[in-house]
């Protein structure tokens, strides 16, 4: 008996190395690309692809960091897309939650077949259609504006569906209790549904803001004016124009990923947690 | 006016008033959602049997668009070429995520950490990430080659990447694969963490090793998620275009070229409206086909 639990337990080391130098493998695998930008960022042109890589520059070039602010309007990048972000995620949020409420606790006509309607758009790439919905845009003069970007991303199936899928799991009791209180709808929606959907929404929240920071496409079609740009297009005009500035363009990106970093460390704890809650994996 | 009618009249009056609170609620978004992607949807449909410049008349010209890309050799390279990311990305993502998620859902020491360090490639900055992508793997100057060549790879035969018309598709791919695992690795998490706990316990009992647990129980039960990983990422990998863009502007040549790429240009640089919509078609009806063909698997299995 002992022999078993011994021999298991060496078994047990074996596989915990294992396991921990898979593991810092892949952390190593994914880190280095940001390490290496980080610490080009922090160098002059000419030595960036010096070889070894010199992890910690001696002479630190904090100066790259100032310079980028002048070369590109890189404030004006990043405060068009933290608007449009704030927006479109607020939107999101608030009218999916809206609509899945009434797709999942409320009966009324139609609701079978509008819910369908979404479902199978779901599925369809908005590459297939953003050709339509670009010549539609220009015809209200929405080209060039930043309403397009939030008309194009707000108002998503894939939201009404994963907060559908989340309030599928609240007892319809609980709103059924509260009906008999007296409370209408709308209050049950605001003070007993959101509350309770944290997950869920922290879920969208961390979708939305992504989607919406990390988009180009979209910013590439409907936004051709400099001072319209947002971080992605922004970012992107910078590095062709300026391709061998590799210490600029490397603080530049440094600077572009703080934000999503800073909302992705605050949220992680939800995210698995809304993950499996809402049920999106399948 | 009895009461048994007064009641009925009520009746109607509040489920009408019912409906008009449920349609209060779906409308904030119904209106957003019909205007700008139900609309569109079915405009695209009409425009792919059409020819349309965008500003002229629209001719309606049957299925002459589709007859016409049978023979549009770049099109048919772009269908080759997403197909062939397909075939590689999904299965690749599906190992490295499913694999990583088993390791992270073991009691480690830093599991947080390195679930968080997995997953930020995901939410980085696309452009950002891939122009770092480009610098290390310069041919002539990057890091990956200068290391490559250190470990006694010949100068002429070290791999040029994305400027190598073979090795393009390649790094695109790598590129897709390293960006988007941490995401299905959490997907995976989530659904390792929905297997319920008696299960080991009972194969341990019955002396099933960690290679027989993870055959018999991990994986069959993971089936749900499987499905659901494969179906995001084929679809995912069906519209690729961003990657593209940043990292080999669909060269050298044609070498990286997929269908989102094509119906760009056929639209916003050709303006040839019609054509593209049909080229849309074509991705929508691969996306479809796709979806449905695993969607019976997955029936078909669950009946067994």
């Amino acid at each position: 008996m002992s022999d078993i639990s011994k021999s298991s337990r060496s078994g047990n080391t074996v596989w915990r190395s294992f396991i921990y130098i898979v593991l810092i493998l892949s952390a190593l695998f994914t880190l280095i690309p940001f390490a290496w930008m980080l610490s080009s960022s922090l160098k002059l042109d000419k030595d960036v692809f010096r070889f070894p890589i010199e992890w910690i520059p001696k002479h630190p070039r904090w100066s790259n960091y100032k310079e980028i602010w002048r070369t590109i309007p890189l404030g004006r990048f990043i405060f068009n897309t933290a608007k449009l972000t704030v927006i479109v995620t607020f939107l999101q949020m608030l009218t999916s939650s809206f609509a899945a409420y009434a797709f999942s606790k409320l009966n009324f006509r139609f609701k079978n077949a509008l819910f369908l309607c979404y479902i199978s758009t779901i599925a369809m790439p908005w590459q297939v259609y953003m050709v339509p919905q670009f010549i539609m845009m220009r015809s209200f003069h929405l080209n060039n504006t930043h309403l397009a970007i939030i008309c194009l991303q707000a108002f998503s199936a894939f939201g009404v569906f994963l907060m559908r899928q989340f309030y599928q799991s609240i007892p319809d009791e609980l709103c059924e209790a509260a009906r008999i209180d007296g409370m209408s709808e709308y209050r049950i929606w605001g003070k007993i549904m959101l509350p309770l959907s944290k997950p869920a929404l922290s879920t969208l929240l961390i979708f939305s803001f992504v989607g919406t920071w990390n988009d180009f496409l979209g910013p590439m079609i409907y936004l051709t004016k400099t001072e319209l740009k947002t971080i992605q297009i922004g970012l992107r005009m910078f590095i062709t124009q300026y391709s061998s500035d590799y210490g600029l363009i490397m603080a530049a990106s440094v600077v572009v990923l703080i934000p999503v970093l800073i909302v992705f460390l605050s949220l992680q704890k939800f995210f698995v947690e809304g993950i499996a809650s809402t049920g999106l994996k399948g | 006016m009895t009461a048994a009618e007064l009641s009925v009249g009520s009746l109607k009056g509040r489920r009408i008033k019912d409906n008009l609170v449920a349609y209060s609620f779906i409308l904030p978004n119904f209106l957003g959602f019909a205007v700008f992607t139900l609309g569109p949807i079915l405009f695209a449909v009409y425009l792919a049997f059409t020819q349309w410049n965008g500003s002229g008349p629209i001719t309606f010209v049957g299925l002459k668009n589709f007859r016409d890309l049978a023979s549009d050799s770049l099109f048919l390279i772009a269908l080759k070429n997403t197909l062939v990311y397909c075939a590689a990305v999904v299965p690749l993502t599906v190992i490295s995520s499913l694999f990583l998620a088993v390791m992270l859902n073991q009691k480690i020491f830093a599991r947080n950490f390195f679930r968080t360090v997995n997953f930020f490639p995901y939410v980085a900055s696309l452009v950002a990430v891939a122009v770092v992508w480009n610098m290390l793997f310069n041919p002539a100057k990057g890091p990956v080659n200068q290391l490559l060549s250190l470990l006694g790879v010949p100068d002429d035969r070290l791999p040029r990447w994305a400027a190598d018309r073979n090795w393009a598709l390649f790094t695109v791919i790598l590129f897709s694969v390293w960006k988007n695992t941490g995401y299905y690795m959490i997907i995976y998490l989530a659904g390792l963490q929905g297997i319920s706990q008696q299960l080991y316990e009972a194969a341990t009992l019955d002396g099933a090793g960690r290679r027989q647990q993870f055959t018999y129980i991990t994986l069959p039960q993971l089936r749900p998620t499987t499905f659901f990983v494969v179906v995001m990422l084929t679809i995912q990998s069906f519209k690729v275009y961003d990657q593209i863009y940043m990292i080999t502007q669909a060269g050298p040549g044609t070498a990286t070229l997929v269908l989102v790429y094509h119906i760009y240009n056929t639209a916003f640089v050709d303006w040839n409206l019609g054509y593209a919509s049909a080229v849309a078609m074509v991705l929508f009806l691969l996306v479809l086909a796709v979806t449905l063909v695993q969607f019976r698997g997955e029936k078909k299995y669950a009946n067994e």
